[in-house]
């Protein structure tokens, strides 16, 4: 049996490289031994990718991408079909979730200098997965057509009207209209099903190529190839990432799984976060609701976008809004150049790091909670002050990295 | 340290309450909500067809599914349909949108998912807090959403109420007392409630009935899980 398996795979690699590929990217991929808590969030964001694209599939079946037809189709989706409900919530419940992974999962580059010298590349094509994660969540989120999904849109699309010269002509051309209509509700459809699920999938892809290139960062941040065995040529502290890496993920993903059906079959709405309230009005384009608020992964930029309340530089308050929401993710692209401390992990830096990062984590929470509020005086207050703080996390960088006292990396990991 | 991290992550999250709720300024009545209580969502489903689906529709649940809280489809046909309707039909109104915006300026929003939308609370303190007012086309104000198209459809069982204004304080008052006692009444919206919160999800019983099966199942793959990341960790460190 055993000979014939054997023949089987001399047969295929004497066509595909299965063997080379299956030893360069699992069972020889060197991985750091010390991988903690924060390194469960890669495979689980690839976990999280195979159920929208699962689900997304049976959804589309079902789904009917018609203005009139849309909120209909959504609820016969969770009334007629056959487990319908628990394709959607899965589906809506894993959009979620996405953003969850990848928050913590970029959360734990910036702790470990996941993003400096040689994996610069690697984590811009981790922020271009960001950005396509974020076009696909706000496609889909359309898609319902409820009174979320329309008024939402609205003020996302309405964004691009905000760019001088070209903003009106951009809007329309974006809509395929001159307000958000059926027009609109068909090729976001298209985006979201089509286009941006490939670019993603071809984006991970690299972004793997990329990671197995440069091999993982770890807490300690040192680099594990520098410290190779002679005789083997394989890194001391190096552990093949199949099976150690495969049987510790299973665990993370089980305990992934218990949160995930947690929400799924106890909370599908999550107290209004998951899925909005207002979401379950169908769209009406003659009523704006009182209360505008996006999914709660959007909140800290709506806060960023609203913060700006006077016009200045000659710049519209409008477009400084748009500037600065714009900048709020786009400003994650130079942390590789903004980074001047000549260590690497949080656990050897020093004190002024470890206090802008929590000042960067604690202004996060409070423009995302903002963002759920209407805006009062007070609150708008509050968010000019947390934009300013979260803005000179990055701005600051180059100079307190600099200054700061660092602890000597060990030539070993540690633990 | 990591443990300190994760703990205030975890805190973090804390303030991410219920907040965008249905928001009102009058404090909501707790509505008496249970979905297994077939009784109950059965009264309901008597008071909805006959009372709101005249003017309001369901127009994406069908009479069939009538089946998860205890309904034949014979039992469905004597009790729940009168329009000659089929039993796999949806359950629509029997007003056309021209007339209900012609009489109330306003179409009758469906109510398939209103408990999802508004909240258990909200519709249970609304369909009680109906007062007198001369000064609104019907004849009928509400305390809990002003100047609602709606007359106020159960005032038969419920009576007459008028608002009392006392200073900043505002209250409602039994003037003229209807066929059912407030605490009848107040059961007899309560069944509606719970029949619209099962409205809006019919599938909300099947759904926790599974997801305790699905959580039990993960207990016991954690647990294998956990026992062959520690076998095969053991030549590690």
């Amino acid at each position: 049996m055993s000979n014939m398996f054997n023949s089987m795979i001399e047969w295929i690699d004497k066509r595909f490289p299965l063997t080379s590929n299956w030893k360069a990217h699992l069972s020889e991929y060197y991985a750091p031994k010390n991988f903690n808590f924060w390194y469960f969030f890669g495979s689980l964001a690839l976990l999280v990718l195979v159920n929208q694209l699962l689900t997304g599939i049976f959804l589309t079946m079902n789904y009917k991408p018609d203005a009139s037809q849309a909120f209909a189709s959504v609820e016969y989706i969770m009334r007629d079909v056959e487990y319908g409900w628990l394709i959607r919530y899965m589906h809506s419940t894993g959009a979620s979730m996405f953003f969850v992974v990848v928050y913590l999962h970029m959360f734990r580059g910036m702790m470990y200098g996941s993003y400096r010298k040689p994996r610069e590349l690697l984590w811009l094509v981790g922020m271009c997965i960001f950005f396509v994660l974020m076009s696909l969540a706000f496609t889909g989120y359309i898609l319902p057509w409820g009174q979320m999904s329309y008024w939402g849109a609205q003020v996302i699309v309405s964004m691009f009207g905000a760019i001088p010269a070209i903003g009106d002509t951009l809007q329309q051309w974006l809509l395929g209209d001159f307000t958000l209509s059926d027009a609109a509700l068909n090729r976001f459809f298209a985006y979201h099903v089509v286009t941006l699920p490939l670019v993603l999938l071809v984006l991970v892809f690299v972004h793997i190529l990329a990671l197995h290139e440069t091999g993982s960062n770890n807490p300690d941040g040192i680099e594990i190839k520098e410290n190779k065995n002679p005789s083997t040529g394989i890194p001391v502290d190096g552990i093949p990432f199949h099976p150690y890496y495969t049987v510790k993920d299973i665990v993370g993903v089980v305990v992934f799984l218990f949160v995930f059906c947690g929400i799924i079959f106890f909370a599908p709405e999550m107290g209004g976060y998951f899925l909005e309230y207002n979401n379950f009005i169908p769209a009406n384009t003659l009523q704006t609701p009182d209360h505008i608020a996006p999914v709660w992964y959007f909140t800290p930029y709506y806060s960023m976008l609203r913060a700006v309340t006077v016009n200045f530089l000659g710049i519209d308050a409008k477009l400084w809004g748009v500037i600065l929401m714009a900048g709020s993710v786009v400003i994650f692209c130079f942390l590789p150049w903004l980074d001047r401390s000549p260590v690497k992990s949080i656990r050897y830096k020093g004190p002024y790091f470890k206090i802008a990062l929590t000042l960067f984590v604690i202004s996060f929470f409070v423009l995302g909670w903002l963002g759920t509020k209407s805006p009062t005086p007070m609150y708008t207050l509050l968010a000019q002050i947390f934009t300013v703080i979260y803005f000179a996390f990055f701005i600051l960088m180059p100079w307190y990295s600099k200054i700061d006292k660092t602890k000597p990396e060990p030539k070993r990991l540690q633990e | 340290m990591m443990k300190l991290t994760i703990a205030l992550l975890i805190l973090c999250m804390v303030p991410f309450g219920n907040a965008n709720a249905a928001e009102s300024d009058v404090p909501l009545d707790r509505a008496p909500v249970d979905i297994t209580d077939n009784a109950s969502l059965q009264r309901g489903a008597e008071t909805f067809v006959n009372y709101c689906l005249t003017c309001h529709g369901a127009s994406y649940m069908r009479y069939n599914r009538h089946r998860d809280i205890g309904l034949s489809n014979e039992e469905v046909l004597d009790k729940l349909v009168f329009t000659g309707q089929k039993v796999g039909d949806l359950m629509l109104s029997a007003m056309r949108k021209k007339e209900g915006q012609e009489w109330f300026g306003v179409v009758p929003p469906d109510l398939s998912v209103i408990a999802r939308s508004r909240g258990a609370d909200w519709l249970y303190t609304y369909l009680r807090a109906f007062y007198r007012d001369d000064a609104t086309s019907t004849g009928w104000n509400n305390f809990v959403f002003d100047r609602v198209a709606m007359p106020h459809v159960l005032y038969q069982f419920q009576g007459e109420q008028r608002l009392v204004v006392k200073g900043d304080q505002k209250s409602l008052m039994l003037d003229k007392p209807g066929q059912m006692t407030t605490a009848d009444y107040d059961k007899f919206v309560g069944d509606l409630v719970n029949y619209l919160v099962y409205l809006g999800e019919p599938h909300a019983n099947a759904r926790i009935e599974l997801g305790t099966k699905v959580m039990i199942f993960l207990l016991f793959m954690f647990a294998l899980s956990y026992v062959l990341k520690k076998e095969y960790w053991r030549d590690i460190h």
